[in-house]
């Protein structure tokens, strides 16, 4: 478990503050995949990175595990890094040293173990992320999926209980960063490793995370499940992740010449596949027009919205029958 | 042939070319030695480095300008009472070296602390999340990264130390750049001139040859 208690961060340039983050509270419980999405300079950087000290609080205090991580000197925040790993956007890997020896890196630094046990477990985590047969390649020969995994594998050899994802997968084709996320995802479930990374791609969030926070100008802005914030985006900077470019205001002129009662529908689960809309209209006798709609999945979750607008026989008893089927309904225009 | 080289005797040729060789030697270890250091000091105290210093290091960086711009001929000349503190002598090829590391080290320090500065900082910030001792970020990170461009500047050094030891004829410190001014020049033997011009060219050309080599070897991007 990560705890945030009112963590404040400012750089100093040229004599003048900068806050970065502004007091901040969060709680990151162990086990979940925890995404933090932003644009950039939102301070999402600044947050992870707060995690394992790369970046000193300005004030407040950051418990991991119930252990004071701001109260650790030199040696031993030293040792409190060797048990989070951390992945880059940039890879980070060493173009000297071969990828089994960049998997081995932080298992020589710590010293622990002997040769031999090094040697094993660096052959265990290839064969975990697919590389075995690039052991002796040097990073330059790598595509940059293979070179992120490489960086997981890494991050992995001293068996951290955390996992920090800077921008993991920005600079990834859509077709390698959905492989990456996949193994990521499969890596929390088999380690039950807690998994914090930064985006600032809803696509990501969606994918992978069970919690996520949206950051703007230093603040954590929203916060939840995924499938709430997702669905049911409140503040402006989280419905322009969501909904990309459509702004509410163009939506509701572009519907201002449809007549009836204008409903938003959001389907989760089974209901999703449910062929709910034509039992509705039969038993109540409404008609009805799609105007807009995305289906998605969030992590393994299908999900789907509708807006639609109902024209005739019973609007209200439609709406009860919507509802009554678990399918949570918005009215957009009455 | 012989009508041509009239005025050489190859085992003067032999004897400058080995002391060439040994000043050149006996200085680019030593400059290496304090050189490699000093630039990994300049890189760490340096402007957003991890152990940012500002006031050492604008000593440093005083020092080490002042020392590169010195002519390397006072640097000889003003050198010669240290040099006998630490040789014994202020003669011949263990005269020379001293004044020949003091000349090249603060050079290769420079070259040294670029070399370092090109390593992407990603790496230093990656190695520090793993929970690296700033010595071990140094030894297992930075300079084997830095590694072809340290021994570029190794290169560069050797070159500009062969070039050096010309002038340490001034304390009789010998060798081939020596030979050529003492014959070539002052004599008028311009077929010594000759002779010690090429070797040094070929000198040259191996040094430069043997870098490039390296440096392919150790580049792995």
């Amino acid at each position: 478990m990560i705890e945030f208690q009112q963590v404040t961060k400012a750089y100093q340039v040229a004599g003048r503050e900068i806050p970065a983050l502004h007091s901040t509270d969060l709680t990151i419980e162990a086990g979940q995949v925890f995404g933090i999405i932003g644009h950039s300079g939102a301070g999402k950087s600044t947050l992870l990175r707060l995690i394992n000290r790369l970046e000193e609080p300005s004030s407040g205090r950051i418990r991991v595990n119930g252990e004071d991580v701001t109260a650790l000197d030199a040696a031993g925040l030293r040792r409190f890094r060797q048990r989070v790993g951390m992945i880059f956007q940039h890879f980070n890997l060493l173009s000297s040293a071969t990828v089994a020896d960049n998997v081995a890196l932080p298992l020589r630094l710590a010293g622990e173990l002997d040769r031999g046990q090094i040697n094993q477990r660096v052959r265990a985590l290839l064969e975990r992320v697919g590389l075995s047969d690039h052991a002796n390649k040097y990073p330059a020969q790598l595509s940059g999926g293979q070179k992120q995994r490489v960086g997981i594998a890494r991050a992995l050899s001293t068996e951290p209980s955390i996992l920090l994802c800077d921008e993991a997968t920005s600079a990834l084709d859509p077709h390698t960063t959905r492989q990456v996320l996949q193994l990521l995802a499969e890596i929390n479930q088999e380690l039950k490793l807690t998994i914090v990374l930064i985006t600032h791609e809803m696509d990501v969030i969606r994918r992978v995370c069970d919690q996520v926070a949206v950051m703007d100008g230093g603040h954590i802005v929203e916060q939840g499940q995924v499938t709430d914030v997702f669905l049911h985006p409140q503040h402006p900077t989280t419905r322009s992740f969501v909904f990309d470019d459509e702004s509410d205001e163009q939506q509701a002129d572009d519907f201002a010449h449809v007549p009836g009662r204008i409903l938003r529908l959001t389907f989760l689960g089974e209901s999703t596949f449910a062929p709910l809309l034509g039992q509705v209209a039969r038993a109540t006798g409404v008609d009805y027009s799609i105007l807009a709609g995305r289906i998605d999945r969030i992590r393994d979750l299908p999900c789907g919205q509708l807006t639609l607008a109902l024209i005739g026989g019973d609007v209200d008893a439609a709406m009860a029958l919507l509802q009554a089927s678990q399918v949570h309904v918005e009215v957009l225009r009455t | 042939m012989s009508e041509l080289f009239t005025n050489i005797d190859w085992y003067d040729i032999w004897i400058a070319t080995l002391d060439t060789l040994l000043m050149l030697g006996g200085s680019l270890l030593f400059t290496v030695l304090f050189g490699l250091p000093l630039g990994i000091l300049l890189f760490l105290t340096g402007p957003r480095q991890m152990f940012q210093r500002n006031g050492l290091y604008a000593v440093l960086s005083l020092i080490v300008n002042a020392l590169r711009s010195l002519p390397f001929i006072i640097l000889l000349i003003v050198m010669i009472p240290v040099t006998k503190l630490i040789t014994g002598t202020s003669l011949g090829v263990a005269g020379a070296i001293p004044p020949l590391v003091v000349g090249a080290t603060p050079f290769f320090a420079r070259l040294v602390e670029t070399a370092l500065r090109e390593v992407d900082r990603g790496i230093i910030e990656a190695t520090q999340s793993m929970g690296a001792t700033t010595a071990q970020i140094i030894t297992r990170a930075l300079l084997p990264e830095a590694r072809p461009g340290i021994i570029a500047a190794i290169t560069v050094i050797a070159i500009t130390l062969v070039s050096y030891t010309a002038m340490a004829g001034v304390v009789g410190g010998g060798g081939l750049g020596d030979l050529a001014i003492r014959y070539g020049y002052q004599r008028f033997q311009t077929d010594v001139m000759v002779v010690t011009v090429v070797l040094l060219l070929v000198l040259v050309q191996i040094l430069q040859s043997i870098g490039d080599r390296l440096v392919v070897h150790y580049s792995r991007k």
